[in-house]
Formats: structure tokens, sequence, C-alpha cells
């Protein structure tokens, strides 16, 4: 039932963009509209382009904020996250951790 | 003969009907919400455009190219490995495995874990367990990454908890009595979910998701809201999302009130302001389906509550589809074609932020 709206309504997750605007409506309280928006903007793309896995395989590999295949190299986890911060402007928790780990 | 078109009852089960009984049935579904929530009825062109969803002929439809929203998960990794009780299949994988499927095979947006039995009372003797959990799965999860459980107010209650059973004390028209030890079971209620959520954000939790809220009634979402307002004062920056457990709030006490509003007997709309005041970043609002209406009955009643509750909420809201709410049918394996239609409907016509 979860993959019926997934394939019905949803953004597929690091196969496009729908975490990043997850995030944005978590962290932000942004509604839908604006959550994309934000998103698409700071993606430079249009906010049709966050579904488009065709768009988004490309730039989230150029971008390093992870993909969907196991790509030798690639950020994954936290460096991929870390990577999510910087590009959105937004503190995430887990990253934090992993700083505090590090210092 | 008058076109016929295959839709479900609120239990799954095939059945046939002509575009006039769809639009008759879309009519009566959203004039039962309107009528008991005191909110507006879908307009004409909603209502066709309802039909036109649920009349449409492949077996799976989907919302317009752009229209697409974050789907977040419930019920953490049970849903691999947990057994029918959760409407698990039972697949033996450890809960990293069962997040990263989500993540990498399933397309999903958000991803929780949670523990087996899925409440936060339980969850406390073994808080080391779950934390550690947390942080392996932190270091390899990309996507939003909550700890999700039920506030589930009912394990405080004896047999299972220290304050004796309001029923019970109902009963024997010890109505004092009764409400004082659902305020008790709210104060530990507040005070377990907190503590168990301090332990989670230290090690690395995005956030909470608070599942079937006010599902023990009003005192229910009393000790959930104080937890959410407690949890934002100490982490601003938390994702917390309050997902409901009906569509109405069920007024057990009956007296206690969340920012000068009674919480017994609140709908949706009436709901969202006051998971947002207390801090949430997302709220999920419930209609539940009627297992004797047709699902042309059942999705305009939801749309119709979810509509209002949209509109009246000022954080985003994520709209409960599992089995049985959101005009979903109530069985297990919910088919697709009804599932599609009504996850379709809610966005393009209730216009939900996610599901």
């Amino acid at each position: 039932m979860p993959i019926s709206h997934i394939m019905a309504s949803g953004m597929t997750g690091i196969r496009a963009a729908g975490d990043l605007v997850a995030r944005m409506q978590f962290s932000k309280n942004m509604r839908i509209k604006e959550a994309k928006e934000y998103v698409a903007k700071k993606l430079g793309v249009d906010t049709m382009d966050l579904s488009d896995e065709y768009v988004m395989r490309e730039l989230r590999e150029e971008l390093d904020i992870g993909v969907i295949t196991s790509v030798p190299t690639a950020a994954k986890g936290i460096a991929a996250k870390m990577n999510i911060e910087k590009l959105l402007e937004i503190e995430i928790n887990s990253c934090d951790l992993f700083r505090r780990q590090i210092a | 003969m008058a076109t016929e078109y295959a839709l479900r009852m609120g239990d799954g089960m095939r059945i046939s009907l002509t575009k006039e009984k769809i639009l008759e049935e879309l009519e009566a579904g959203s004039a039962d919400a309107a009528d008991l929530g005191e909110i507006p009825t879908l307009s004409g062109n909603k209502i066709e455009k309802l039909a036109e969803i649920l009349m449409m002929p492949g077996k799976a439809v989907s919302v317009e190219q752009g229209m697409e929203v974050p789907v977040t998960h419930d019920i953490g990794t049970l849903r691999i490995d947990g057994d029918q009780g959760n409407s698990g299949v039972g697949i033996p994988t450890s809960r990293l495995a069962g997040c990263m499927l989500h993540e990498r095979a399933f397309g999903a947006d958000t991803m929780e874990l949670g523990h087996i039995d899925y409440s936060f009372k339980p969850v406390k003797p073994v808080v080391a367990n779950e934390t550690q959990a947390m942080e392996v799965c932190q270091q390899n999860m990309i996507i939003p990454l909550f700890y999700g459980a039920m506030p589930n107010m009912g394990l405080y209650y004896t047999p299972d908890g220290p304050f004796e059973n309001p029923g019970d004390l109902m009963k024997a028209f010890k109505i004092q009595e009764a409400r004082e030890s659902m305020e008790h079971a709210a104060e530990h209620l507040t005070r377990d979910t907190v503590w168990v959520m301090q332990r989670l954000m230290a090690s690395g939790a995005d956030g909470v998701n608070f599942d079937t809220t006010a599902a023990a009634g009003d005192a229910d979402m009393f000790g959930t809201l104080h937890a959410v307002e407690t949890l934002r004062k100490e982490f601003p920056k938390m994702y917390i999302e309050v997902g409901m457990a009906g569509e109405i709030v069920l007024g057990m006490h009956g007296e206690l009130e969340y920012d000068g509003k009674i919480l017994a007997g609140i709908w949706p709309h009436q709901q969202a302001p006051l998971a947002a005041k207390a801090g949430a970043n997302v709220f999920g609002p419930v209609c539940n389906t009627n297992t004797s209406k047709t699902s042309a009955w059942n999705l305009a009643r939801a749309v119709t509550f979810m509509k209002a509750a949209v509109e009246a909420s000022p954080i985003p809201c994520h709209v409960d589809m599992g089995m049985g709410v959101g005009g979903i049918p109530m069985l297990e394996t919910p088919p697709i074609d009804a599932v599609t239609r009504a996850s379709k409907a809610m966005v393009e016509v209730a216009g939900v932020d996610g599901i």
C-alpha cells in the first residue's frame, strides 16, 4: 500500500528530490508550494523537475547529495546529508552529532 | 443500460455503480462530514472532479505531473519484519536494512525507526538499544529519519499500568476519580515521551512522529500536546509530526483544554491549529472509513474533512492514508485501484501537503 501511494502521489525520495522537499516542510513548516519553490531555487531547476528522475539523477550526483543506486565514491549517509545541509542552508541533527564526535 | 463503473465498498469489496449513483454517494458523503464538522460541503466542481477520478478507466491512477507531494511513513520497519498484527510481511531483516530498503528500493520521502511494540512506554527499558539503532541508521540514511511511536495512553491504566482504569471507575459512577486517573496518566505520558525523545535526539534522530494521537481520548491528546510543547522548547530544530488516531477526539475526560480550547469532540480542522500551537511542524489529520458505505461516500467525506483541515492549518498537513482511513478501504491489503484514487483525490481536491 505505501508503494501504491508513492507511485500515485509521492516524490520518490532520493530517486528525485522528495527528501529535500520533505526536509523543508519539517525544518521550516513550509507548505508544499513554498517548499518546492525553495528547493527548486536552491537546485536551480523548475519545480516540475523535482519529481523528474531524468533531471534529478544527474543533478544529485553532481551535487553529491546521495543517489538511489550505489555509486562508488559518491557521498552516502552522513556525508550526503552534510552536503544537503549546505545546499538547503539547514542544520541536520545527525550531522551535528557527527561533527561533535570528530571535533 | 447505463454504464457502470467499478468501485469498492469501505471493506474493499468490488461493486458497480452508475455515474448518477456515484454523484449521489459523493454528495451524501460530503454532506455527512459537513454536518458533523460544521464545515462547508464540497462544491459542485469538486464533486465532479472526484467522480472523474473514481471513473478513470485504468486500474491505478496518479496525480498530474508536477503535483507530487512527500509521502511520509509510519510504523517504522514493522511492515517488513513485523507480523500480521502490524500488517507486517514477516521478512527477517534488521531495522537498518528495513530503513534502507524504504529509502533505496521503495522511494520513500521520509522514514522512521520504531520499536516492535510501537508505543513510547515499552521503549523506556530498552531505550539504549533504540538509541544505538538510531545512530547506526542515521549514519547510513539520507532521507529524514524520525523515531516513531504511539502515545498509547491506555498502557498507563490497570492492568498494564499504575493508574486505575477510568472505564472501570466510570462504571462505578466514580467520575471524578476517573478524570483524576486520566490526568495522572497524561502526565506520565508527557514525561515518558519527552524522556525517550531526549535520548533519541542525542543519538541523531531528525525528530519524532506521534502516531495515533488521542487513541485513548482527550487526555491522550492533552499529554501528547504537552510533550510536543516541551520537546519544541528543548529542541527548536527538531522535526515533529503529530498524526491522529481518529477523525474526532473522544471526550473520555470531557473537561481538558489546550490553549483555552476543550479537546473533547474536536474535528480535524480544529485539531490542526492546536498541534501547530504546541510546536508541531506537520499535522496528520484522519478521517475514518465506514465499511458499510461505498468508496465514493467515504472518499467525499474524507476529502471534505481534509480540505477544511488544510485550510485551517498553519502548518503542512500530511493526511493519514493507511488501511481504513482517508478514504482507503478497511482491510490489510487495500486494492490498488482504491488506494491510488484516494491518493490522487487528496492531493488534487483536498490540497494536502503530503501523505
